[in-house]
């Protein structure tokens, strides 16, 4: 089993809502965290990554000023910040498939759809923490490898040209979506 | 050759493309110690803090239904503007994620409606201030009744009859529009 020492991580909170920040909060002050930072929409959001460095940022999609998906993408600019590399949570009630595929192409680690549990949150937060994925740098794109795993019956052309890419055995996106805990 | 520290950063690059592996700054607070004795695991205290905060749910329900219903009032107030829909959707959308841990899980079904409602309509002035009511009277309607007995026959029967409405509007609205059709008729692909 693995084990995190949550005592030792520093979260970044955003979300709109005052109620789901308190939930939040709790939940990680529950996991054992000790430092949680809150902002309440995404330029607030962006200030205090800057300002506190957060080893993970939890967000929601939805919010004023610019949402989750453009702060993620803000976020994901190298060398724009101290570290394009945080493990970035997106939180929604937007479960649609196509709003997995925009999270995930902003450069989001992990979904994961409302209402939220302990037990998702948890697992979301071990996964970014013990199996990090590398990152991938093309013309369109920065963010953690979007393959998750090796299609064996995928027949289509390779995309990456170049030669054969790292990727690291996860459950896709998608399917983590719909098995939320 | 030296070979790379262990959790240090590395890039490799190939044709049209960089694989980045950071370097590895959270290894640190990962540990395959068991958990001391009598140690609870994280997600049991988790829980047990989150059930401590949940005498506070019904009111910040009630406040939540209250925002919803002061969107309402400003829609039947101005007709829908930008600022209008924006308020009433997150105040439906906030309720449709929250409502389930809230401990109110048929709210949810209601304010999800209403969320379909508007965003998938193309021009929300065409949306019938009607429809607007009857979704936030229902969402206040169930939450208000949710110790009846009967709370779950009430929620089912709200909900079918506004969603069936609002599909038929829907379909008609986005007729000529079929990505848009086949995303309204999908499921979504959480779990309700």
């Amino acid at each position: 089993m693995v084990r995190i020492e949550f005592s030792r991580l520093r979260f970044l909170v955003i979300d709109d809502n005052a109620h789901m920040r308190r939930m939040l909060r709790t939940l990680l002050h529950g996991f054992g965290t000790r430092e949680v930072h809150e902002a309440e929409d995404g330029a607030a959001g962006l200030e205090a990554f800057t300002h506190h460095t957060p080893d993970i940022v939890i967000t929601d999609w939805a919010m004023p000023i610019f949402d989750g998906l453009e702060l993620t993408q803000m976020i994901r600019q190298p060398g724009a910040n101290s570290n394009p590399y945080v493990a970035i949570i997106m939180l929604t009630g937007h479960s649609e498939k196509k709003r997995v595929v925009s999270a995930r192409d902003a450069g989001v680690t992990e979904f994961l759809a409302k209402p939220i549990s302990a037990k998702g949150l948890y697992q979301r937060i071990v996964n970014v923490v013990a199996n990090p994925r590398p990152f991938i740098k093309t013309k369109t794109y920065f963010g953690p490898d979007r393959r998750r795993n090796v299609n064996p019956n995928y027949v289509g052309t390779e995309r990456r040209k170049g030669g054969k890419a790292d990727i690291i055995k996860q459950a896709p996106l998608f399917e983590k979506v719909r098995s939320q805990g | 050759m030296t070979p790379p520290k262990k959790n240090s950063a590395a890039v490799a690059t190939y044709g049209d493309h960089e694989v980045i592996q950071p370097e590895n700054k959270l290894r640190k607070v990962v540990s395959d110690k068991p958990l001391p004795p009598g140690e609870d695991h994280p997600v049991a205290r988790a829980e047990k803090a989150l059930a401590d905060l949940s005498t506070e749910f019904s009111s910040w329900m009630d406040s939540e239904c209250e925002r919803l219903d002061q969107a309402r009032r400003s829609i039947a107030a101005n007709g829908f503007t930008a600022a209008s829909k924006d308020a009433i959707y997150h105040a439906a959308h906030d309720i449709k994620g929250e409502a389930a841990t809230f401990g109110f899980p048929l709210v949810a079904l209601a304010a999800d409606s209403l969320c379909r409602l508007i965003e998938h309509t193309p021009d929300v002035t065409r949306i019938p201030v009607k429809l607007v009511d009857q979704h936030v009277d229902a969402v206040r309607a169930i939450h208000r009744e949710y110790s009846r007995s009967d709370a779950k026959e009430l929620a089912a029967t709200l909900t079918e009859r506004l969603r069936a409405v609002t599909d038929e509007f829907l379909m008609h609205e986005n007729r000529g529009r079929p990505d848009v059709l086949a995303q309204i008729k999908g499921p979504p692909i959480a779990p309700e």
